[in-house]
């Protein structure tokens, strides 16, 4: 008994060995089926499984048709994947079309919008906001809570935080997520609304798809980690200027117009370091 | 060369969503000109010719819920038609809300004008301090006297009227066993068990437990935007016959603490008992089945009615098809840009199958702003039914909004967005204000197109309230409008002369004497039509009891069948058009 305790210490946990054995690749995947499944399962978020499906299904095919023909590779699909599944949890419409055309214009913002072969968008940021933006009469996003019940969102954070903690991101999620706070505060001083009403926001299902996918996706966020804070705090200061400004979707607004420039920065600094060097 | 085709196709895409996104909302608008030749009736307002002035007051709650007092307070102005004394001319009962405030009863002369008739017949002061106030009024003959009989539920304590022939009301509220205080947005008649006797069903909207004068807690809001369940609980009271109503919800299997603000009684699955639709505010609508009077069954997850959690606010019911299949029409929120819940317009499936399709996008029912009462009613009288629906929430200040205040509480969790105390103060800015009716006219091949704007239904009132009744009793469907902090509507409606008509004001003798529940088929011209005589519908209203069957430029029908809700049958060969029959049961 002593022995099989002893053995069963030694040996690491299935999580842990689950964790150190998966390609990085399928850890977000696996979180966003994790959060679909816990929404759906618990509150019932879908409005339709057939089109989270097709929205799903709109991303793979995009990603395998201009994968195959701008590379001529099959490309990873977990991109896809995710992209899809956020598209079918976050959009809300009446109509069928949003959830096709927010997942192709996701995906094809990758191969279409970049520089030096990197992509300037988180691929579900960019489609939410073109739908946002362009089709204010019939799109609108999932801006409402999960519920009641508190278990769904710590399981989601837990789940999340162990594999951003593997992905090498959680400090990103952290330092946002305490900007998040500090800057609520702030909104609550100024306009006088209750600090409980401004931090409400972070426990709705937006808010989780949107630190674990959007602002730590890796292809997407700039390389050092001190810039890393740099952005994240900044996009929370974005956020707060734009909520200030009675802006509804502020986080995915800010996330669109900060990323893409902390990214062209990065990118000119790194190009112009061999200057830099020679210089020196 | 394949970058740039790529970079154009996505262009093209982005642009295509701009499209899509258009021609979601446009041409769903009929254009102006003469409303009369082109859409084939106009409406033009005569509240003040007719004599009814009435400016709706709303209630003033506990001062901690002054910051958000437009929204709590934002129900209340309702409308109901009955013809009180028996004279053959529908007179219109619109509520008031503010403690102290008067019901009005207009009562039709007979010529175009009514009398407000309300005090002297004992029903006008019902809005007392420690008592509540009027959220809306339902006419049901429940001792079938011969008389309709008021049932008024409120904020409060609901309270039953018995109509003394015509003459005046007896408050009838402690003999009959209604519950002390349910905060109630709905309410209908209706003969579950078909034993003649007319029952009451009657929804809470908050806890019961609540009062909203005088706060125990600010905890008192929906504990979801999406998913609360912490509403007023429902009831179902089995009318015994000798004046009283004894409580059968437990027994029947009604089991609810959504937050309900409108229901609809109908047989939707063709068993020839009443079921019972629930549109909910912060959830999913409910269905329940009546299992032949015995019991309710849930059947609002299998019938799809009940899966997407939107904030219903008027559920009403309509043969849009003209096969003899009733649709649910539920209303929703929708804010450009913020929340597109879209209205549901659910159409049933063929004869056998349960469950519901929501076809409202298809049909072009679905945006109309925040939504509130509907009706079905064959306006234009071409022998199809068409959609009277309301809009606009909270009117304030103009070019202001509380939208993006809104929609930060109403993502939080429980623990924040059910306490009164964390939401935002509304410091008089609009929600979803200003907003127009829609008059959505349907053309029989599956699509409705919105003539408001071009027949005369201009103002943009916070409406709540719709009925659709014949007041002039000339074979038009006129509508009353009881618009929140605003003045009461009456559009007289004028159809085109070469359109025909045909009425049926049905009166019970083994079934209830007010025949809620009897069922018209009307076949004309390779059509059938089916309506129900209801006992309450849309949002906080009662439409004309009489039915009422456009038929186009056919000046004849083949036959009536009236299926009572005694269950017996009773067909009438080739009836008279442009005229109302009066029927009464077959002994």
């Amino acid at each position: 008994m002593i022995g099989d305790t002893a053995a069963a210490v030694s040996r690491p946990s299935a999580i842990r060995r689950f964790l150190v054995a998966v390609d990085n690749r399928y850890l977000a995947p696996v979180l966003v089926t994790f959060v679909l499944l816990v929404g759906h399962l618990s509150f019932g978020i879908l409005e339709s499984y057939t089109r989270t499906a097709l929205a799903i299904l709109s991303a793979v095919i995009t990603e395998v048709v201009l994968g195959r023909l701008i590379y001529r590779r099959w490309p990873h699909l977990a991109s896809a994947y995710i992209t899809g599944i956020s598209v079918g949890m976050l959009v809300r419409t009446p109509v069928v079309w949003p959830f096709v055309l927010g997942s192709v214009l996701s995906i094809a913002s990758k191969y279409v919008l970049r520089v030096r072969e990197r992509h300037l968008w988180n691929p579900s940021n960019f489609g939410l906001c073109a739908l946002l933006v362009l089709a204010p009469a019939t799109v609108t996003v999932l801006s409402i809570q999960w519920g009641n019940q508190v278990w769904p969102l710590i399981e989601i954070w837990v789940l999340g935080g162990i594999i951003l903690w593997r992905l090498r991101r959680l400090h990103l999620c952290a330092a946002y997520v305490a900007s998040f706070l500090l800057l609520a505060g702030v909104r609550s001083a100024i306009t006088g609304v209750p600090w409980l009403a401004t931090v409400a926001p972070i426990t709705g299902p937006m808010y989780q798809l949107f630190i674990f996918f959007m602002i730590t996706d890796p292809r997407t966020t700039v390389r050092r980690r001190s810039a890393q804070y740099l952005v994240v705090v900044a996009i929370a200061i974005v956020e707060t200027v734009l909520r200030l400004r009675d802006v509804v979707y502020a986080p995915l607004y800010a996330l669109f117009a900060v990323g893409p420039p902390a990214l062209l920065i990065e990118l000119w600094w790194d190009s112009a370091k061999p200057h830099r060097a020679s210089i020196e | 060369m394949q970058r740039l085709f790529l970079t154009l196709v996505f262009a093209a895409l982005l642009v295509a969503v701009v499209v899509l996104d258009r021609t979601a909302t446009s041409g769903r608008t009929a254009a102006g000109g003469d409303a009369l030749a082109r859409h084939g009736f106009r409406l033009d307002e005569v509240s003040a010719r007719a004599g009814m002035a009435f400016v709706h007051q709303a209630p003033v709650f506990d001062s901690r819920l002054q910051g958000i007092m437009p929204i709590v307070a934002a129900m209340g102005a309702s409308v109901s038609v009955a013809d009180v004394d028996r004279d053959g001319w529908q007179d219109v009962y619109v509520s008031d809300s503010a403690i102290g405030s008067r019901n009005r009863l207009f009562r039709n002369n007979r010529d175009g004008t009514f009398t407000d008739v309300a005090a002297s017949m004992g029903i006008a002061d019902v809005n007392r301090a420690g008592t509540g106030v009027s959220m809306g009024s339902v006419w049901g003959d429940y001792d079938n006297d011969g008389y309709e009989d008021l049932l008024l539920y409120k904020y409060g304590k609901p309270e039953l009227f018995h109509n003394e022939q015509g003459r005046s009301f007896s408050p009838v509220t402690g003999r009959a066993g209604l519950p002390p205080w349910v905060n109630a947005n709905s309410a209908v008649w209706l003969d579950y068990d078909r034993d003649g006797r007319l029952d009451i069903f009657l929804a809470g909207y908050w806890s019961e437990q609540v009062n909203l004068w005088s706060l125990e807690t600010t905890r008192i809001m929906p504990e979801s935007f999406e998913y609360a369940e912490n509403g007023g609980r429902k009831y179902m009271l089995r009318n015994r016959g000798d004046g009283t109503f004894e409580d059968v919800t437990e027994t029947l299997g009604i089991a609810s603490r959504r937050w309900t603000l409108a229901v609809v009684a109908a047989d939707l699955f063709g068993t020839g008992y009443p079921d019972l639709f629930l549109a909910n505010d912060y959830g999913v609508s409910q269905l329940f089945a009546n299992r032949a009077g015995a019991r309710f069954a849930d059947v609002s997850r299998d019938s799809g009615v009940g899966r997407a959690p939107k904030a219903g606010m008027s559920a009403s019911v309509g043969d849009v098809f003209n096969d003899g299949r009733l649709s649910i029409y539920q209303t929703n929120i929708s804010e450009p840009g913020v929340l597109i819940q879209g209205n549901n317009l659910w159409v049933p499936g063929q004869a056998g199958a349960t469950a519901f399709e929501n076809l409202a996008t298809s049909m072009g029912v679905d945006l109309g702003g925040w939504s509130w009462g509907a009706q079905f009613g064959d306006l234009d009288n071409d022998g199809h039914l068409d959609l009277y629906v309301l809009n606009g929430y909270v009117s304030g200040e103009d070019h202001t909004s509380y939208w993006y205040d809104f929609s930060q509480i109403a993502v939080g969790h429980s623990a924040i967005i059910a306490d009164a105390a964390n939401w935002p103060p509304m410091r008089g800015r609009s929600l979803s204000g200003y907003q127009r009716a829609r008059a959505w006219i349907n053309d029989g091949a599956g699509r409705f197109s919105d003539v408001a704007q071009a027949v005369g239904a201009t103002e943009t009132f916070d409406g709540r309230a719709v009925v659709l009744a014949d007041l002039w009793n000339r074979g038009a469907l006129d509508v009353i409008v009881a618009n929140q902090r605003g003045p009461l509507r009456l559009y007289r409606n004028t159809v085109r002369t070469d359109r025909h008509w045909i009425g049926f004001d049905l009166e019970g003798t083994t079934s209830n004497r007010s025949a809620i529940g009897a069922r018209v088929e009307l076949r004309w011209s390779g059509q059938v039509q089916a309506q129900e005589v209801s006992g309450g519908s849309g949002f906080s209203a009662q439409n004309d009891r009489r039915l009422h069957f456009g038929l186009g430029s056919q000046a004849g029908v083949e036959r009536a069948v009236i299926r009572w809700p005694s269950g017996r049958m009773q067909t009438i060969d080739g009836p008279r058009v442009d005229t109302i029959h009066h029927v009464r049961e077959p002994q």
